[in-house]
């Protein structure tokens, strides 16, 4: 990986960062590059209530946001920034608005490198919502100073609508953390922890993809 | 939450009888139904509208169904499992699918959510 100078995540949802980049982000963290997550919401609108059931509708938000605190202990990142948007509702937004937030921290952090989805390539409105955000904003600062923007492309079809990932990096010295960030994040993520802790110990192929590697597609502003 | 107890949510609905009531109202089948072919992406909810019912009634043998009368129209859930009425004495109503994951949830309460 090339020496970044800081590097800003953005996501929509608690537990997005763990299953997209939480190995890139932990080997940055642990080489000293300072990371800041901006989480736009606290994913108040999931369905995992917890099995057992450990949470209702009401109590989610708190549940996740103390997931989401450990998850960054886990991932060393020591600048979390929860935005405060309500879950489900991003694509609503006025989208300058979502922009400037951050913009914002763009201009305040000077980042070399930001993560985020690969716009109109997140499934998810809200994902959607935020990289959009991030491509607005980036698109605002005066060319020599735009970080490179890698982008997590979910589409069934991603692959043929933009071509292979460019960036591979190779996660494995740190694909326990990696299954701790997922694991913190317990109210959405039980089910698939267990199948992700069968598949490392069978040595199936996915944890490959799960585990040991992490794709972006750089996103050309 | 626990398993509904149909009489104790019939004497909760009650209770909000001709008042001001908050309601949370949602149904979804997950953002990511469509992507993980088990049909159309399908939801709605609306949060916090201020309303009076005049009659309510929680019917079936669970899962249930929760009809508010109010003076112009109707409120409606159907799927409804559990309940619970939390610390602030709002009544929560979900339906919980087999594998625990939100369907539908109702949601009264004096104050705004």
């Amino acid at each position: 990986m090339e020496a970044e100078r800081h590097v800003l995540v953005v996501f929509p949802h608690p537990d997005d960062e763990a299953f997209s980049s939480s190995g890139t982000i932990k080997q940055f963290t642990q080489s000293g590059v300072p990371v800041t997550y901006l989480c736009g919401t606290l994913g108040q609108m999931g369905r995992n209530l917890g099995n057992p059931l450990f949470a209702n509708r009401e109590t989610l938000p708190e549940v996740r946001r103390k997931e989401l605190l450990d998850a960054c202990k886990v991932m060393g990142i020591e600048d979390l920034r929860m935005l405060g948007l309500h879950d489900k509702t991003l694509e609503f937004e006025d989208e300058e608005y979502l922009a400037d937030i951050v913009h914002k921290a763009l201009v305040e952090l000077n980042p070399s490198l930001v993560l985020t989805f690969y716009p109109e390539h997140g499934v998810h409105p809200d994902h959607d919502a935020m990289s959009n955000a991030v491509a607005i904003a980036v698109r605002r600062l005066p060319e020599q100073d735009r970080p490179t923007v890698y982008g997590k492309a979910i589409l069934k079809n991603s692959v043929e609508l933009i071509g292979e990932p460019d960036v591979m990096i190779d996660i494995r010295s740190v694909a326990e953390e990696k299954l701790k960030a997922i694991k913190a994040h317990k109210s959405q993520t039980s089910g698939w922890v267990e199948l992700m802790e069968k598949q490392l110990k069978e040595n199936a192929p996915e944890i490959e993809d799960w585990l040991y590697r992490e794709t972006f597609w750089t996103y050309k502003v | 939450m626990k398993i509904i107890d149909q009489k104790h949510v019939q004497a909760e609905l009650d209770k909000q009888i001709n008042v001001e009531v908050f309601v949370h109202l949602e149904t979804t089948n997950g953002a990511y139904a469509g992507h993980h072919n088990t049909g159309q992406a399908v939801g709605a909810f609306i949060r916090n509208v201020p309303l009076n019912y005049e009659r309510a009634k929680i019917v079936g043998n669970g899962p249930y169904r929760i009809g508010l009368k109010l003076q112009h129209g109707w409120v409606y859930a159907e799927g409804v499992t559990h309940y619970e009425v939390d610390d602030k004495d709002r009544l929560l109503l979900a339906g919980l699918n087999p594998e625990g994951k939100l369907a539908v949830a109702l949601q009264i309460s004096r104050e705004p959510f």
